[in-house]
């Protein structure tokens, strides 16, 4: 099985406060926490390959793989400028890659655990595969009309990892993909129009299908949820990973949490999370890290590591 | 108690107060429940008629108000 070699994140841009974004969006700051646990999000003044190359020169580095023995990029973004072509290709072009494959997962919130879970199974065949969640979100929720119960959830970031077929770092022991298009259209953002979301459909779902789809992955490794040292979930909102928690009987504290300061940043947070724990947790050898998403589709699905 | 009103007990326990909405009024928009709440309260409704409801019918539209919880819950009986 694969492994995954490093995490990095690129979180920049302007600092954005609940109460300025409580102006822009027409409701209370305090509500905004209540309901989602942000206390902030970035905006970055830039584009979706901006955001895609920081966090991936990171994470090459932080591997000390170089760009040319990459054989593989999976950009995940649903927050691209243009329909075609995507930003993989700018971000391989300007890691100075003019033959490497580069594929844009045009998925949203569940874009980043696709890649990874695709990549660690290509890995044995393409090598070094660089997986990258990309989100500029703040164009989004900005446009008029601003929907409050979307304009606060959102913030910009990107994430990467990168999956190799062999040596240090996390092993990757399974993992899960699953979607149900019967739900598209409770989660959408078309082009030039402003991002559709039916709240209650999104989180009735999420909230059971993700640990479903944890549990399912855990217990046909013949693990249990006690066993797992932390879960890296999309961070959508606090309260949902908290009813993920609660459903899984694991403590909230073994879920990683950074929504306060990002916001949901779509592809981007998970491997925004991951990166962050990594460097200040020093997961321990044998430490077992559960990722997981849910998102537009809807996609979700699970990928079980070992440290 | 009629159908309606053992709806209104499932949604009075989630919600932790009474419940005084007229049946189409939305639970949410009333301010009844949270979001949040929402799967508790499909959790409730399952335990209340010892039903299993399919993830195809998790949808905002089936469980939002009293009245289409009750419609619901009549087309699977």
């Amino acid at each position: 099985m694969a492994v995954l070699r490093a995490f990095s994140s690129f979180v920049e841009g302007r600092r954005v406060s609940n109460e300025e974004m409580a102006a822009l969006a027409g409701c209370e700051p305090d509500w905004i926490r209540t309901v989602s646990g942000i206390e902030e999000r970035r905006f970055f003044d830039g584009s979706v390959a901006d955001l895609a190359f920081g966090a991936a020169s990171q994470c090459l580095t932080r591997a000390g793989v170089p760009a040319s023995e990459l054989g593989l990029i999976l950009l995940a973004s649903g927050s691209v400028e243009r329909r075609f072509p995507g930003p993989a290709a700018a971000v391989a072009q300007r890691l100075g890659l003019d033959l490497t494959p580069a594929i844009d997962l045009p998925m949203a919130s569940a874009g980043s655990l696709y890649a990874m879970a695709l990549a660690s199974r290509l890995a044995a065949s393409c090598g070094h595969i660089l997986v990258i969640g990309a989100e500029r979100m703040s164009p989004i929720v900005l446009q008029e009309p601003r929907n409050r119960n979307v304009a606060v959830l959102f913030g910009d970031g990107a994430g990467a990892c990168l999956v190799s077929p062999e040596g240090p770092g996390a092993r990757v022991l399974d993992s899960a993909i699953h979607t149900d298009g019967a739900f598209s259209e409770d989660l959408k953002l078309e082009f030039g129009q402003p991002l559709a979301m039916s709240g209650l459909t999104v989180i009735l779902q999420a909230s059971r299908k993700l640990p479903r789809v944890i549990g399912d992955l855990l217990a046909k490794n013949g693990r249990a949820a006690a066993d797992v040292h932390t879960f890296l979930l999309h961070q959508a909102n606090r309260n949902l990973l908290v009813k993920v928690a609660q459903a899984l009987g694991a403590p909230e504290a073994k879920f990683y949490s950074n929504i306060a300061r990002y916001g949901n940043t779509s592809s981007a947070s998970m491997l925004i999370a991951a990166a962050e724990w990594a460097e200040s947790a020093a997961p321990p050898p044998g430490a077992l890290a559960v990722f997981a998403a849910f998102g537009a589709g809807f996609h979700w699905g699970a990928l079980l590591a070992e440290f | 108690m009629n159908q309606q009103d053992r709806i209104r007990e499932v949604v009075r326990r989630v919600a932790g107060k009474e419940v005084d909405s007229v049946p189409e009024e939305s639970l949410f928009d009333s301010g009844v429940l949270d979001s949040h709440a929402f799967p508790d309260l499909v959790s409730a409704l399952e335990q209340e008629y010892a039903i299993r409801i399919p993830d195809s019918d998790l949808s905002a539209r089936k469980f939002e108000s009293l009245a289409s919880i009750e419609a619901y819950l009549n087309s699977k009986s």
